[in-house]
């Protein structure tokens, strides 16, 4: 839908399905929402049934957008049909992981979407409570939802029978309180029960004994948003736009050292690049390229000589990094790896919730040697202790957190290996000429 | 777990360990899914842990089924019958066809399950969680009073990870203290949970929460810096390492240096089994280190820290007789020469009706036996008595009556049991342990718990419902029951009980006489075998009862007006024995006061506080002794005050509210005192009797041969299990009811011996009112 000026950031190689509102003047009310096709797939899928909505988004090849990139159709089909406690849609908007920033336009240009991929999901399961777990940090973005809700609300878009279909569902927003954690789906979980964004031990899954015990479908903000559009214009088409099994767009942010940082919305298995070349007008201040984090801080970094690779679940996974949530971070030739994984190590510390051992002390661990590396004190067995460390965190812990600490950390302590032996030989930093050793 | 528990070096009483018969976790509102059960009656799961095979019931989960095959399975946060965490990620083990290590204490068992524990990958994720344990905590083992008994010092030895690689600086609080029994050093914890879930689910107090994130995560109490609870302990118990400590054990001894002795607590009529820990003829500290006897790890406030009245300084410990009016202290001989001189003096003027024998709570079957044998033939009277706070007799003449006797319920009947009414009483304050089993009934397997009550008491929370009925109307309301009329209240309860099978009642001293027999007969009108337990207040009430500190029954529940109940101890006792009945407790009191009473005696017990009325009108006596502990409201008027040894100094058995007899076991010695049996055998060789007993165990054989139902089996008993008596009888209607009446004590109160126990004054909650009389 070209005109509109997306906020985030616009390239003509884009291909806008969720992202296509972005910019429509007003288009958080409802009005102007339903001028543009709004509701329309809701619909639809109410005059259908559950099972061929479920079909519909399982033949779509849409994979959650949350990072772990699971068929959203199989994993709403886990629910079961008949279940004595009530069934729930939690919609994942405690968006955190550094170098994204996707839910966040989808929230604040185009809530009505997401509301109605929510109660599009909520019918799919037979389920009639939705809630919207969002990130404290985006508390400015919970006026505009709530809004959004409260015009759905008074449409007949939720609440009881909606549209005459006969389906109740009801939706609302909770905000979390500040903990990276609770973007895992079962810490968030506890966190929407009132206790502390703690992960629970799966199995079981949420789809079966999630919310309140109850089978719960945990979605993310753009996993959700996709729904209308599958539904309006079929799985086929959906599936065409990316690549095999991986179907539909997904909102790459683009971030770091780039001429043009933005939200983009791309296909699935778009090489990458040509997002950094392309799309993101190639690298500030026209130096070299030294690393990229595809998909948020979590997943392993790729080096210059790695960035061909189309972008999607699989063949990032084939090049031994992940798609994650779409955090394209892109890193120049003068960026100091050591600082940087210390960084990273720094947030995952902070973030870790102490609940299993591996990942409280080893995290806080690596912080502590980052630190002191970068801050004059390094010691020449540091590289070997840091990765056997993160080595011994990663496949250990109870939730992902520990891995996503441990996979970037291992990937440079492996691929630029080099840097640490460079600093311990200067003595100092070659980047910030500081003194790293005494 | 750990193997110097198990040291030979230790003197343990108990072998058998306990039964591993908690090992399913129960429902538990945080993540009810977290809790498989393990399904016994379905076909047993086959599969292979280290190459051995093992079958277990479904749902039992591979530490557990390791546990069964004799592999052990190291874990911290994982606990036997508390909510499973995944937290420590010790038990990581390798199972195949799994492409990571998988938790052993969240894996439940598949048929076909192959699972090692001891590979490379195992045995380096192992070490490595060592490793990362060692991080922040602190290695201050020489001084930490953990030291030698801790589960993170025991598996670093066990599977190295002794040396670090840690260059940064450890993180470091300050040491806090919770209460004046409860420390918390921070450093280290580990963060197992283990006490915020016992505190949360075994004692449903809820003291315990967690503050802050990540590395920086902390236990934190529930009221600001201080712990409001019941001050059990169970938390310092349960902790893995040396985190939380005892506010009476800290930096006191080393664990090595104690001589350790598995006996029974002596405060509530429970009867934990409890380890006296001692040092220097000094008790520092109690816990049931084995885990043995149906308490398990539990205990209460009382148990865990209410022993230092042993070494109070108060203490007597010479003989007192009184001369000119004052109280001087004498010694031994001179205390029982004039104790035998003034009995015989009084005897031979005023006859044996002029007498009076008072027994106590809490001294051992042995001794209440002989006090009964020292009445009735040395003394030549029934007039012979106790404080009673339940009315055993009325429940054990029911029971024969019904011809049900084989309805008395155990503490593990009532752990195991799917419907549990419990009429008055509050057993919270008055019976711990039994409040902490109904609620694990209510917890494992969802028993459904009904509660009669005039007040508000905290097992309500674990109530499937809870009939709240005016003060004093138990009775009324248990009559109503049984018939068809009453409040919509009595009549859903009716209705419930109907659909119930096996129901346990439970009750309290608000039913005697009269009342028990009625509970009786409606209770087994109920479905299935409906068992039942009166609830006495000190740690050998029931003892008190079954051996007959009655001045109507003999040892077990003969009537004195029955020949041959009679002849069977007059054989035994060598003597006559007079058959009208005695004067009752209030009876003597009165005769006290008339001054038909000349001479009194009393062992172990407080009379002038327990009937306030008396204590003016003992000075009229012409002789009265008393054999205590401590100098007493009763004892101020004595003629002769002899030194008694407390549970720990002196060997026997005790018989708790549920006629469980269990074994107390001589812990240590105080200079100065002797037992209630050395002295009723001096007094009694004095008196001219010649009794052929020498110790505790010649008297209790004597019981097992001669007191009806009390044939029990003396080996299962000697390594420290709870042997369950099935008394029958017809004893005497109870005279009156205000013959039985309960001390309402708290959990912070115990008698006498509670006014000499530092620790339970110390703790806040000990000094908020209660109910108590005592």
């Amino acid at each position: 839908m070209p005109g509109y000026n997306n906020p985030m950031g616009n390239s003509p190689l884009e291909v806008k399905v969720i992202s296509k509102r972005f910019g429509v003047p007003n288009n958080t009310s409802l009005d102007v929402f339903v001028q543009h096709d709004g509701y329309k797939a809701l619909k639809k899928a109410l005059a259908s049934t559950p099972e061929d909505v479920i079909n519909t988004v399982k033949n779509s090849g849409l994979r959650g957008r949350g990072g772990a990139g699971f068929n959203t159709g199989m994993k709403w089909s886990f629910v079961p049909k008949q279940s004595a406690k009530p069934k729930y849609v939690v919609c994942n908007a405690d968006e955190s992981e550094p170098g994204t920033c996707k839910d966040r336009p989808l929230m604040e240009y185009d809530p009505h979407q997401l509301i109605e991929g929510i109660v599009i999901a909520g019918f799919a399961i037979q389920s009639h409570q939705g809630f919207i777990y969002i990130r404290g940090e985006y508390r400015y973005l919970l006026d505009i939802v709530d809004k959004a809700i409260a015009e759905a609300y008074a449409a007949g878009y939720l609440g009881k029978n909606i549209q005459g279909s006969g389906f109740d569902f009801e939706l609302c927003t909770h905000t979390g309180a500040g903990a990276y954690e609770c973007g895992e789906e079962t810490a968030l979980l506890n966190s929407l029960e009132g206790l502390r964004g703690y992960p629970r031990i799966k199995p079981p899954f949420p789809a079966v004994v999630g919310l309140y015990g109850g089978p719960t479908v945990v979605n993310n903000v753009e996993t959700l948003s996709n729904v209308p559009h599958i539904l309006l214009n079929g799985p086929e088409w959906y599936a065409n736009l990316g690549s095999p099994k991986n179907g539909g767009t997904r909102l790459f942010c683009l971030s770091g050292h780039i001429n043009r940082p933005g939200v983009y919305e791309l296909p699935m298995g778009f090489p990458l690049r040509r997002i950094i070349e392309e799309v993101g007008g190639g690298v500030l201040g026209g130096k070299k390229l030294k690393a990229i984090v595809p998909g948020g801080s979590s997943c392993p970094v790729l080096t210059a000589d790695e960035i061909d690779v189309n972008m999607d679940y699989d063949s990032v996974a084939k090049a031994g990094s992940m798609l994650g949530s779409g955090g394209v971070v892109v890193l120049d030739e003068d960026t100091c790896m050591v600082k940087f994984v210390g960084r990273i190590m720094r947030f995952y510390a902070h973030e870790s919730c102490g609940w299993c051992i591996p990942c409280r002390e080893g995290t806080s661990w690596l912080k502590h040697l980052f630190d002191r590396f970068n801050a004059g004190a390094a010691l020449p067995n540091d590289p070997d202790t840091a990765l056997d460390v993160s080595m011994n965190i990663l496949g250990k812990t109870l939730c992902p957190l520990g891995d996503a600490a441990a996979m970037p950390t291992i990937s440079i302590l492996k691929k630029f290996r080099h840097e640490f032996e460079e600093h311990l030989k200067l003595g100092y930093c070659p980047h910030e000429k500081k003194a790293v050793s005494v | 777990m750990s193997e110097q528990r198990h040291d030979s070096r230790f003197v343990i009483l108990d072998m058998p360990p306990k039964e591993e018969n908690l090992n399913v976790p129960g429902p538990y509102t945080r993540s009810p899914s977290l809790s498989p059960r393990t399904n016994t009656t379905a076909a047993p799961v086959s599969l292979t842990i280290n190459g051995k095979a093992v079958q277990v019931p479904p749902g039992t989960l591979v530490i557990e089924a390791a546990k069964q095959a004799g592999i052990e399975i190291p874990s911290y946060c994982y606990y036997p019958g508390l909510t499973l965490q995944g937290a420590c990620r010790m038990c990581l083990v390798a199972i195949e066809k799994m492409p990571k290590l998988q938790t052993a204490c969240t894996t439940v068992v598949a048929n076909g399950m192959v699972v090692l524990t001891e590979t490379e990958d195992v045995k380096n994720a192992r070490k490595a969680m060592l490793e990362f344990l060692l991080t922040n905590h602190p290695l201050d083992c020489p001084v930490c009073d953990k030291g030698g008994e801790c589960e993170l010092q025991d598996a670093v030895f066990r599977y190295g990870a002794a040396e670090t690689r840690f260059m940064e600086s450890k993180m470091h609080h300050e040491e806090r203290q919770f209460s004046n029994l409860v420390y918390y050093d921070w450093p280290r914890c580990i963060l197992c949970y283990r006490c915020v879930r016992v505190c949360d689910e075994g004692l449903d107090v809820n003291a315990y929460g967690i503050g802050f994130r990540g590395a920086h995560s902390e236990i934190i109490p529930n009221q600001g810096e201080k712990l409001e609870c019941e001050e059990c302990g169970m938390c310092i118990d349960i902790c893995p390492v040396g985190a939380l400590t005892s506010g009476t054990y800290r930096y006191k001894t080393r664990p090595w240096e104690l001589t350790y002795t598995g006996t029974t607590c002596n405060h509530c009529a429970d009867g934990c089994k409890t380890t006296l820990a001692v040092r220097n003829n000094e008790i520092i500290r109690a816990n049931n280190r084995d885990h043995s006897g149906f308490n398990g790890e539990f205990l209460c406030v009382k148990g865990r820290f209410g022993w230092d009245f042993v070494n109070h300084e108060q203490r007597l410990t010479a003989p007192l007789i009184r001369k000119n009016g004052k109280q001087e202290t004498r010694t031994w001989e001179e205390a029982l020469e004039t104790t035998v001189e003034r009995l015989k003096g009084i005897l031979k003027e005023h006859g044996p009706d002029s007498v009076a024998v008072i027994g106590s709570n809490r001294t051992t079957n042995e001794e209440n036996y002989l006090l009964g044998r020292f009445a009735r033939t040395v003394l030549g009277t029934n007039n012979l008595d106790h404080h009673r706070t339940a009315d055993y007799s009325s429940l054990v003449g029911a029971l024969t009556a019904a011809n049900a006797d084989r309805r008395y319920a155990t503490i593990d009947d009532i752990a195991a049991a799917s419907s549990i009414l419990v009429v008055g009483n509050d057993p919270t304050h008055q019976h711990p342990l039994i409040a902490y089993q109904i609620r694990q009934a209510v917890r494992s397997h969802e028993a459904h718990l009904y509660l009669l009550n005039s007040g508000e008491i905290k097992l309500q929370r674990q109530a499937k419902q809870s009939v709240s009925i005016p003060t004093g109307g138990e009775a009324d309301a248990i009559r109503t029951l049984a018939g068809q009329a009453g409040s919509d209240e009595l009549a859903k309860l009716r209705e419930s009980l109907a659909k119930e099978s096996g129901t346990i009642i439970i009750f309290g001293d608000e039913i005697r006489g009269k009342d028990v027999a009625e509970l009786v007969k409606w209770g087994l009108t109920l479905p299935g075998q409906t068992r039942f337990v009166a609830l006495g207040d000190y740690a050998n009430s029931r003892g008190a009862a079954d051996l007959g500190l009655l001045p109507d029954t003999l040892p077990g529940y003969g009537s004195i007006s029955d020949a041959a109940a009679r002849a069977n101890f007059e054989a035994a006792w060598e003597s006559k024995l007079a058959e009208t009945p005695g004067r009752n407790i209030r009876s003597i009191l009165k005769g006290v006061e008339s001054g038909e009473i000349r001479a009194l005696l009393v062992f172990g017990s407080n009379p002038a506080k327990t009937f306030p009325a008396v204590k003016d009108h003992l000075g009229k006596l012409e002789f009265l002794l008393v054999a205590e502990l401590f100098p007493t409201e009763t004892s101020e008027s004595a003629d002769v005050v002899l030194p008694a040894t407390s549970f720990a100094e002196k060997s026997g058995t005790v018989t708790n509210t549920c006629g469980q007899v269990q074994i107390l076991k001589k812990t240590m010695r105080k200079a100065g005192t002797r037992s209630d049996l050395e002295i009723l055998l001096a007094l009694a060789r004095m008196m001219g009797h010649k009794w052929n007993y020498r110790k505790a165990d010649d008297v209790l054989r004597e019981i097992v041969t001669k007191v009806p139902g009390y044939a029990i089996a003396l080996p299962n008993l000697l390594v420290g299990r709870a042997v369950q008596t099935l008394p029958t009888g017809t004893p005497p209607a109870l005279a009156s009811n205000d013959l039985v009446f309960s001390s309402r004590d708290s959990l912070f109160t115990s008698g006498t011996v509670s006014r000499y126990s530092w620790a339970l004054n110390s703790v806040d909650e000990a000094k908020k009112p209660h109910g108590h009389i005592f």
